[in-house]
């Protein structure tokens, strides 16, 4: 078993794509409409603010959605919420609730939210024309829109469908106080005054963790790790968080080495706003013991191609999580058309079809012999790569995401 | 080549999707919401989806949700057979819907509150559309611009037309009947099937056709 903390693998970073670079992937005339509509929005100002700008889908959106807002002449700043270990763990613990996960909220954690939420406030401007609030952390910064005309939106990227009455009964009237909300999917929402629009999250295919990678880069992660590229590799891409279900995921790969010589890659990080991903990564560690088939791998947050490298090389890609936003691991797996072993939870039945582009299970019964059942149809697993990277291509990649933010900011605009 | 008499103007069209609060557990739920959800919400499920239905086995999320939702094989596959082509307006198409899913109920009444597997949540697109410096005066700048379209903008000439005026016809066929006085052209246009292939299919098919025309 590796449990390991590498530095990132030494290679050149390679120049920061702009607009005009997509055009490769998505073609030249989506990229002419998007100049097209911003040209509409030309002079307008937006803030986006989320709670962490490392680890995590959301601050990897931010990252490459920002700078290609202002190469389109939408001046776009991102701040990110500042706070405490005791304010993340309350958050952390409000983020399990709101996926429906019980809890025992304590009065003072209340309290705590709205206090850190003020000093942020009072420490943020907020003159811009949009804000934009990513997920629950953020939320009570929308007390700063009191005397101002600005539109105020809120980007809700968990699945809200079960939420815990106690945990939303607080923040609910925080999101009335929006404009509009965006979800990942329909059936993440709650009934609520506003707007509520389908934003589908994106991925970058030129970002380190998605770009094509030569072969010899992806050997060179392989041996580092010691994973043998001759055996096949079923790896799961997440953070150390139980909701993702890692150990459901050593005890699935344990049903499929009964009859499969292969290997099992656990590989992800922590994020600055997950406090629980320690005591998760002991867990897994525990359930894996000693079998050195189990590669679990401790990533800084950095280390974008060395996970794009563990995916290419990967033989199925699994994502078995309970609960799931989501889950963009998934998009990244289809985008180098893995064959994908998912849960049918939150937004994967929306890019896993299933038996089309990916196969769906619900239990750790399923998972393994859907695994058994690709590993034993080998055409089978590379068609549904194919057909999955065409989804991901036409639904999920950052151009799409950067049209729906200009199409909201002149429907809003417009209102 | 064959000037114009006015000039087919091209624009950029997008579509932001609202999801609205209604949502439909059972058939007789479909069958009372299609009758009361609003006209852009009715015309998103049948048509604006067909971007994302390559994959599936039917080309509108009425008769996919019948399918997938409710193993209802017999009403996923009549309501799939819908034609926008026999229709004129968003009424007549909410009509012919309800009509469908309520004879059906009528038929197999134990269908109708049988919970579905997950349910239907009804959405709509709100459509912006942005005018381009870009026209054509002849096929070829037609056929031109149709190459360097996004599949939305194509969507919104080849499919949402139709349900403008003129009614029934896209704005393709539209100006090569009006603007260049070319109605068979017009008509091979309107023949091409968009509900059995994807966007991009159906570019290809366009351009095929005013390619042979052209040559």
């Amino acid at each position: 078993m590796d449990s390991l903390t590498h530095s990132a693998i030494p290679v050149d970073p390679p120049p920061v794509p702009h607009l005009e670079d997509y055009a490769a992937v998505v073609g030249q005339a989506e990229i002419h409409e998007l100049r097209e509509l911003a040209m509409r929005l030309s002079g307008r100002r937006v803030k986006m603010v989320n709670s962490t700008a490392v680890g995590g889908g959301v601050a990897e959106i931010l990252n490459r959605l920002v700078p290609l807002l202002n190469e389109l002449g939408v001046q776009t700043q991102w701040e990110v919420l500042k706070g405490g270990n005791d304010f993340f763990a309350v958050t952390k613990a409000f983020h399990n609730a709101l996926h429906g996960e019980s809890c025992e909220c304590r009065p003072e954690w209340f309290d705590l939210f709205l206090t850190v939420n003020e000093e942020n406030r009072r420490q943020m401007g907020f003159d811009e024309d949009f804000i934009v609030i990513h997920d629950p952390q953020p939320l009570a910064l929308v007390q700063a829109r009191e005397g101002r005309n600005n539109h105020w939106i809120w980007r809700c990227h968990i699945d809200l469908s079960r939420p815990n009455a106690q945990v939303w009964n607080f923040l609910r009237p925080m999101v009335e106080r929006f404009d509009a909300a965006m979800f990942s999917a329909p059936p993440f929402t709650q009934s609520l005054p506003i707007p509520q629009y389908l934003f589908y999250p994106s991925i970058d295919p030129l970002s380190d963790k998605n770009r094509e990678l030569p072969p010899e880069f992806i050997q060179s992660v392989l041996e580092r790790f010691q994973v043998d590229p001759k055996r096949p590799i079923l790896t799961q891409i997440s953070r150390f968080d139980r909701l993702k279900d890692p150990v459901g995921v050593v005890q699935a790969y344990r049903k499929v080495r009964k009859y499969f010589d292969c290997q099992l890659v656990l590989a992800g990080g922590g994020a600055t706003d997950d406090p629980e991903g320690d005591m998760v990564l002991r867990e897994v560690q525990e359930a894996a013991q000693t079998d050195p088939d189990i590669h679990i791998l401790n990533l800084p947050p950095w280390s974008h191609l060395e996970i794009n490298a563990l995916q290419r090389a990967s033989t199925i890609v699994i994502q078995k999580s309970l609960r799931e936003g989501f889950g963009l691991t998934v998009a990244e797996a289809l985008l180098k058309k893995k064959p994908v072993v998912a849960s049918a939870v939150g937004g994967i039945p929306v890019q896993v079809i299933h038996k089309v582009t990916g196969v769906l299970a619900h239990s750790i019964e399923g998972t393994a012999y859907q695994i058994r059942f690709l590993l034993s149809n080998p055409d089978f697993a590379r068609r549904l790569g194919e057909n999955g990277h065409e989804h991901v291509k036409e639904n999920f990649l950052l151009t799409h995401n950067i049209r729906r933010y200009l199409l909201l900011f002149l429907t809003l605009q417009q209102q | 080549m064959k000037q114009a008499k006015r000039p087919f103007e091209f624009v950029a069209a997008s579509y932001l999707i609202r999801i609205r609060p209604e949502r439909a557990w059972t058939l007789t739920e479909l069958a009372q919401h299609l009758q009361a959800v609003s006209e852009a919400s009715i015309f998103y499920h049948t048509f604006q989806s067909l971007e994302s239905h390559h994959y599936t086995t039917f080309s509108n999320d009425f008769a996919q949700w019948s399918l997938a939702a409710c193993n209802e094989t017999i009403l996923a596959e009549e309501l799939s057979a819908i034609d926008l082509r026999d229709i004129a307006t968003v009424e007549e198409l909410r009509s012919a819907l309800t009509g469908t899913v309520e004879n059906y109920l009528r038929k197999t009444p134990q269908s109708g509150d049988r919970p579905a597997f997950e349910p239907f949540y009804f959405c709509e697109a709100v459509e912006t559309v942005v005018p381009l410096a870009s026209r054509a005066f002849t096929l070829k700048e037609l056929a031109e611009g149709i190459r360097q379209m996004s599949l939305h903008t194509l969507h919104h000439h080849f499919i949402n037309a139709r349900l403008r005026p003129k009614l029934g016809v896209s704005d393709f066929s539209n100006w090569t009947e009006d603007s260049l006085g070319l109605p068979e052209l017009a008509k091979r246009l309107d023949r091409i099937d968009f509900y059995t292939n994807t966007l991009e299919g159906v570019r290809k098919e366009i351009l095929q056709v005013l390619d042979s025309w052209i040559h």
